[in-house]
């Protein structure tokens, strides 16, 4: 389980302080696909960080299976069996994309494994596996890989952020398959940021992150639907139309 | 063969043992061994210090391996090879310089390579270049290479210098005629207080010659590089000339790649670039549970390979 305790994030420039995280108090239970919604810059993907390292909260403390993980780096997270697929992955000149899931497993994988995770993520393997993870890949492309990168890991919690960006019509229904059977096979928890529609319906728990705070919090049955009820609110447009 | 002498080897020309076909073996100013084969005849240059290496016209499949290595402190050398490979050839050449230096006076090795690779002949050149030792006497290595491809010739060249030269000025050309096709790969790594340059002229004369020269380098600590790679096309050519440098440290990189046109057919390109490993990149590998060294040690292989 991890937990979030009273954490804050500020960034601060010389003429005024922002608060992207608010005073967040958040448990995320083992075994659960939760799902992370809410406006563009509301704090989600900075909450991701948070779990991850990438970034330090300012103030409050995270725990993970009661361990006070808050001033562990990076590596140390991902040894504890954390892992984060990035919402912009990073290329790299030289490494293959073999060479980028054994580094993600930890050791060099077998070729017919390699080609199991690219093919779960809509890839045909053969035509990847040798092919460096730079600018020749296109950027849905080195996003798959990511998400490839993830299942390669043995994971107990696994953040993807936004994993749908970038991602084709085709491919979007095969992740979703593959999405759903990671979820079941695994005994840890998935924690997905997403606008999807597709996504949010079939995670157990939604999370609605906005200006930083929870706004809402609980069953997907629940809040997906509160949620489509607010749009209508907020936008206005519906129903509109013709009158 | 030494321990030294047997690693040095593996370093520079990824030799384990003695090679099958032709070779010479260099070591501490001298020839050592040396090895001909029907098509390939390595004779010793009677004049000054070097080989002339003869590939017949027509040999396929077949390599050369000349590696040179200097385990004593204080040897400087001057060293001249030529190689003749003959039309329709298609070889691989493996040649490599390692100093092991455990004294406190500088070892130096010149090598000047000259190529005369004939009409639709193939080369493949390997030279890598490695130092070593606990002494405190510089490690000095100062190519010289000039290529000459007669028509519709092709030669890959990959140069890769490892680690451990502390001064190296390298100087590259090439003359390239109708149909040559010429593919240069520089690889470099420099770190403490190295200092390294590489000069390189291509000049592309024939019609449809062509050229591709990438270079990619790191730069550690307070070491120095620069790289000054010039295409000038005098025909219908096209070129290609690529820099990229990985910046850390305190070190120093100049990258001046010239392109220069005579003729209105000849299409030549340059990019260069310099930059410190990118903050995404270290981060990534470090979720996946590599340390900081281990995940900067990842980028530099992968994009020095």
């Amino acid at each position: 389980m991890i937990e979030l305790k009273n954490v804050s994030f500020k960034v601060s420039n010389e003429k005024e302080t922002l608060e992207i995280i608010d005073n967040i108090n958040l448990k995320i239970d083992d075994g659960k696909f939760t799902v992370i919604t809410g406006p563009n810059g509301g704090g989600k993907s900075t909450i991701a960080k948070l779990i991850m390292g990438i970034e330090k909260p300012t103030s409050g403390r995270i725990y993970y299976n009661s361990q006070d993980i808050t001033d562990l780096s990076i590596t140390e997270r991902a040894k504890l069996k954390i892992g984060y697929a990035f919402q912009q992955p990073p290329r790299f000149k030289g490494l293959t994309v073999r060479e980028l899931l054994s580094l993600a497993h930890g050791s060099k994988l077998p070729v017919d494994e390699c080609c199991s995770y690219l093919t779960n993520v809509g890839l045909c393997s053969k035509e990847y596996l040798n092919r460096e993870v730079d600018t020749s890949l296109s950027g849905g492309e080195v996003k798959r890989i990511e998400i490839a990168s993830i299942m390669a890991r043995d994971l107990d919690v696994a953040i993807f952020d936004e994993p749908e960006a970038g991602i084709d019509l085709w491919s979007f229904s095969m992740l979703i398959e593959t999405f759903k059977k990671m979820a079941k096979e695994r005994k840890k928890s998935m924690v997905l940021i997403s606008h999807q529609e597709r996504i949010i319906k079939i995670a157990d728990e939604i999370i609605v992150i906005a200006d930083g705070k929870i706004r809402d919090r609980g069953e997907t049955s629940e809040i997906f639907t509160k949620l489509l009820g607010e749009f209508d609110e907020n936008c206005g447009f519906r129903g509109k139309a013709g009158k | 063969m030494k321990n030294i002498d047997e690693h040095m080897l593996q370093a520079v020309a990824d030799m384990h043992s003695v090679p099958t076909g032709a070779y010479s073996i260099r070591k501490n100013g001298e020839g050592v061994s040396k090895n001909s084969t029907e098509n390939i005849i390595i004779e010793q240059k009677k004049d000054k210090p070097g080989i002339d290496i003869f590939i017949k016209p027509g040999t396929k499949n077949e390599s050369v391996h000349i590696p040179v290595i200097i385990t004593e402190t204080g040897i400087e050398e001057m060293v001249y090879n030529d190689f003749f490979v003959g039309e329709d050839a298609d070889v691989m050449i493996v040649a490599g310089c390692g100093i092991h230096n455990s004294g406190d006076k500088k070892s130096e090795h010149d090598g000047i390579h000259r190529f005369h690779i004939g009409k639709n002949a193939k080369i493949k050149y390997v030279e890598k270049h490695y130092g070593e030792g606990e002494g405190t006497g510089e490690n000095v290595l100062n190519p010289v290479t000039e290529i000459e491809m007669e028509e519709n010739a092709y030669c890959e060249m990959e140069m890769v210098q490892i680690r451990g030269v502390d001064s190296t000025v390298r100087e590259t050309t090439a003359n390239l005629e109708k149909g040559a096709k010429l593919l240069i790969l520089e690889k470099l790594m420099t770190h403490g207080k190295q200092y390294a340059k590489s000069n390189m002229v291509i000049n592309l004369n024939g019609e449809n010659s062509s050229a591709q020269i990438i270079s990619r380098s790191v730069a550690k600590n307070d070491s120095e590089q620069i790289f000054y790679p010039r295409a000038v096309g005098n025909n219908v050519c096209r070129a290609h000339v690529q820099c990229d440098s990985i910046i850390m440290d305190d070190a120093k990189i100049r990258s001046i790649p010239e392109i220069s046109a005579n003729h209105c057919d000849a299409q030549i390109i340059h990019e260069a670039a310099i930059g410190k490993i990118n903050n995404d990149q270290l981060i990534k590998l470090q979720t996946f549970g590599l340390s900081e060294e281990e995940a900067e040690e990842v980028i530099i292989q992968g994009f020095l390979k």
